[in-house]
């Protein structure tokens, strides 16, 4: 399958490329980057037609299609490292299948899936089946991540190394902290004999004892129970002190807090082997938005203050905050409209993340569309070592083609995620994916 | 409140009224053959300043002083929670029994009668009165229920596009009796 | 005039006009709870429901005999004890309810915002006997309306809140009803049951009571919610009473004149002393005699305005 891709502007982060160019994808991979190569074709195909039996180098054959980019972005595949698919387990809020096109409609060509299903996946046989069920009904690319406790209880080591022959590509218990540090500890020193990254969420469970919301104004307006800030900041310093120790690699989930953000740039900048990721909803929205007692406002870590939000966009700019990560968490429509209280925790984000960081980020100005999209492709591909996130020739064809301009209303109801629990229902956005990738394939297109 | 210019007519002025008020008195007097037993409740808010003009009256023609009470009877309207907003509830003020007494319903236009017919019901609700007997300024005509005055200041006719106004010096400054438009 | 909305589900809905209605309306409500025959057909016909997911005394029985009085159908659920306990949904409860067509549902619930949810859903009129921590706007108005029988107004007035602050919708509902009608608003607890940012509501704040209360006209002790009490707020009951538990002594503090309430029920020795419970300037009997008036003077206002909103 020959496919070009012609008259986009190509940004590869890590080469530092933006240019109008076209792009030749053949047998996915990408075979040919360069100026021109439309009219070559034009050309190679009149003449084929016209001389019957003529000879013809390779780079004069014809393609099977030629996709028009002019005007869009073409990009590396974006990837997604925080996604909650709920297969196995809880098939009614999230399959594979659905997960993953719900990925490709929001440009995404591969995610990460956490291991918090039912069963846990904590063994081989439950990676081999999540892998086997993404490669039969996925979408777009699947990398499983491993649990790092026996059914995330936090008591005992899960078999990390049978998960990493498995195909995990990280390990992670989240969903929960790790609260004994005894464990995280051991879990670190283990992890990297297999050079897995450890994804840490961090939270002090009692801290944060049976509170909704982030601790702050409207919690105290509305009356509603709190998370302190402190409960992840604090959960934050115990891991990187544990990191700097071991030497292992820690990637912080879904950063939420300023005092976060601080202690992972002074622990980079002492030279802790850390990363860490933000989320859409954490750098657009505030506590606010649980105003009127929306449940869809309701996730954890919580949405904080206009200050810790703040902190994240310039931790974004900085680097300090490394990647850009959903936290897609679906949940049913009866779940969520409950009591706040008993509502569960989650928002979905793979079909607003891409518009949310161009509208959020990129279109005032305050992270440069490169950078974004660093944060979307290169920078993640890097912290989980994955040979992706590059547009390069030889390289694997998964790419991410969208329209910076396009002007959009979110509608959950046309959602190819199962759920609908987004916070952003009906609203007005700027960016859009028109088409994704994976392997030189076309998997979904606007 | 004052002379407007939806005023189409003025039916009674400051001496007029005066002279309902005392020739009612009499009248009270008269066919209950004096003031024993006798006591006046007007119904908010108008009607209980006229129960007091004609209480004032009865001390004059008989010497004693009658009791005066003010009666609400929002809560027993008939159409209470039927459109809009409620009405506001003032308060009612009966500081005396009106078990066995002749009680003298004052209010200062009838028009429907249901008014009338809620006061009854308040009334029944309260006590046990030896009789009940409705002395009023004006009387408009179209009723709605079987009621009628036992005392009238006046009788005027009126459309139903119309609207009488009684104002009295307790509460507007002035004495005075108008027909407007509604 | 009227209310001019469905439903009462915060103290922060009303206005200064709206609250000064419900108290002129109280007034005359009062009136009729000195008659032979505590009767009045205003609410004939109309049905009320109260839909209480936690036990109550007080309000509920102040609920029920407000709504007779008005003459009223009035319904008790014990959603604790019924079908609810087997696990339906407020959701489901709600839509089973409005079924029945009630004019009005009084809630109480444990989480707050569920008197929110339940509005959104049905045509009733929804009133919030206490939402978990959030408002119990009923109990604010009645004592709005005792503290404005016994000083004849409100404004200017200084006001000591006493107590678990944090956890206290009562509290919350009075800050915000005091501060609307110009009130000043001190509150006074441990620490640990401040809730951060609760001077941002407007409210002076006080670890100690004897500053609390000095110069204060009103002094509202909160009860000590052992049931709804996280473990390790405070040490002891002995440490709590002798720091903030109202006692004779403490009050000398205070203003000779000054006004006591509380909420109810009250923990006799705890949060308050018996002979100050039952002193001459306790108005916590007066507040349940009004909490009748205040909620007849509401179910009244609120009625017309369902139907024709």
């Amino acid at each position: 399958m020959r496919i070009l891709i012609a008259g986009g502007r190509v940004i590869d982060p890590t080469s530092g490329l933006d240019e109008v160019l076209d792009l030749l994808i053949e047998d996915g991979r990408i075979v040919r980057i360069g100026r021109g190569l439309a009219a070559a074709k034009v050309q190679a195909a009149k003449r084929g037609r016209s001389e019957k039996g003529a000879k013809s180098g390779s780079s004069d054959v014809a393609v099977d299609r030629v996709m028009d980019a002019t005007g869009l972005v073409v990009c590396p595949g974006l990837i997604d490292m925080h996604v909650h698919l709920r297969q196995p387990g809880r098939e009614d809020k999230e399959t594979i299948a659905t997960g993953t096109l719900a990925a490709a409609r929001g440009g995404f060509t591969a995610v990460c899936c956490m291991p918090n299903t039912d069963p846990v996946n904590d063994t081989r046989s439950v990676t081999e089946f999540i892998r086997d069920t993404a490669k039969r009904e996925g979408v777009v690319q699947v990398y499983p991540v491993g649990a790092i406790s026996k059914g995330l209880k936090g008591e005992e080591l899960a078999e990390i190394g049978e998960l990493f022959e498995a195909g995990c590509v990280a390990i992670s218990d989240d969903g929960r902290p790790v609260m004994d540090a005894e464990l995280m500890r051991r879990a670190m020193e283990y992890a990297s004999m297999f050079d897995l990254p450890v994804i840490a969420h961090c939270e002090e469970l009692r801290l944060s004892g049976s509170g909704v919301v982030h601790e702050g104004v409207v919690a105290t307006e509305l009356g509603m129970r709190g998370i302190p800030s402190v409960s992840e900041a604090a959960m934050v310093a115990r891991d990187l002190l544990l990191a700097e120790l071991t030497g292992a690699r820690l990637h912080i989930a879904h950063v939420s807090a300023a005092e976060s953000v601080r202690l992972i740039r002074d622990a980079k900048s002492r030279g802790v082997r850390v990363s860490c990721e933000a989320s859409p909803h954490h750098f657009t929205l505030t506590e606010e938005a649980a105003r009127g007692f929306n449940t869809r406002a309701k996730m954890n870590p919580p949405l904080r203050a206009e200050s810790d939000r703040q902190a994240l966009i310039e931790g974004l700019r900085d680097g300090t905050i490394d990647a850009i990560a959903t936290d897609h968490a679906p949940h049913t429509v009866q779940e969520k409209e409950q009591e706040f209280d008993l509502a569960p925790f989650g928002v979905v984000g793979l079909e607003t993340a891409l518009a949310l960081t161009l509208t959020t980020l990129v279109a005032p100005g305050l992270l440069s569309l490169n950078q974004a999209i660093a944060r979307l492709t290169s920078e993640p591909a890097r912290v989980l070592k994955l040979p992706k996130g590059r547009i390069v020739e030889g390289g694997d064809a998964d790419l991410t083609i969208f329209d910076l301009n396009r002007e959009w209303r979110v509608n959950a109801s046309e959602f190819a995620s199962k759920s609908r629990n987004t916070p952003f229902d009906g609203w007005q956005l700027k960016g859009q994916a028109v088409a994704t990738l994976v392997g030189g394939k076309v998997v979904w297109e606007a | 409140m004052g002379t407007d210019l939806n005023e189409k007519a003025q039916i009674l002025d400051q001496v007029g009224i005066q002279r309902a008020v005392t020739r009612i008195a009499h009248e009270i007097v008269e066919r209950n053959k004096g003031i024993d037993g006798l006591v006046l409740i007007g119904l908010r808010s108008r009607g209980v300043d006229l129960a007091r003009r004609i209480a004032r009256d009865l001390n004059i023609i008989g010497g004693v002083e009658v009791p005066v009470g003010a009666l609400d009877a929002t809560l027993y309207r008939d159409d209470l929670g039927k459109v809009g907003p409620q009405p506001v509830v003032r308060k009612t003020e009966i500081p005396f029994s009106i078990n066995e007494k002749r009680v003298i319903l004052v209010d200062d236009v009838l028009y429907t009668g249901r008014t009338i017919r809620a006061a009854l019901d308040s009334l029944i609700d309260l006590g046990r009165p030896r009789l009940i007997q409705l002395a009023v300024l004006v009387d408009r005509g179209h009723r709605e229920v079987p009621i009628r005055a036992d005392y009238v200041g006046k009788n005027v006719p009126t459309s139903r596009q119309e609207q009488v106004q009684v104002l009295l010096a307790e509460e507007d400054g002035v004495d005075k009796v108008v027909v407007v438009n509604a | 005039m009227g209310l001019g909305r469905k439903d009462l589900l915060t103290i922060r809905d009303l206005s200064a006009e709206n609250i000064r209605l419900i108290l002129d309306t109280a007034e005359s409500m009062k009136e009729v709870a000195s008659r032979d025959i505590k009767k009045v057909p205003a609410l004939r016909g109309k049905t009320l429901i109260n839909l209480f997911y936690e036990p109550s005394t007080r309000t509920r029985t102040s609920f029920e005999i407000a709504g007779k009085w008005l003459s009223a159908d009035v319904i008790n659920v014990a959603a604790f004890a019924s079908a609810v306990a087997k696990g339906e949904s407020l959701k489901d409860t709600g839509l089973t309810l409005q079924a029945m067509r009630p004019d009005i549902v009084v809630v109480r619930h444990p989480a707050a915002g569920a008197a929110d949810l339940l509005a959104k859903q049905l045509a009733a009129s929804v009133i919030n006997a206490g939402d978990g921590a959030h408002e119990h706007p009923t109990q604010a108005l009645l004592d709005l309306f005792t503290i404005r029988e016994k000083k004849g107004r409100l404004e200017g007035l200084k006001a000591a809140i006493v107590g678990d602050i944090a956890h206290s919708r009562v509290a919350r509902s009075n800050i915000y009803a005091m501060e609307k009608v110009g009130m000043e608003v001190r509150v006074a607890g441990p620490a640990t049951m401040l809730p951060r940012f609760i001077d941002r509501l407007g409210v002076a704040v006080y670890t100690d009571l004897e500053r609390a209360i000095a110069d204060v006209d009103v002094i509202m002790m909160l009860r000590l919610q052992l049931e709804r009490q996280q473990a390790g707020l405070f040490p002891s009951l002995r440490e709590y009473s002798r720091l903030f538990g109202l006692t004779v002594e403490r009050l000398k503090a205070a203003r000779s004149d000054a006004l006591i309430m509380h909420p109810g029920p009250i923990n006799r020795g705890v949060e308050i002393a018996p002979e100050v419970a039952d002193g001459p300037y306790s108005l916590i009997l007066n507040q349940v005699e009004n909490g009748v008036a205040v909620r007849m003077a509401l179910l009244y206002l609120l009625v017309g305005a369902a139907q024709a909103g």
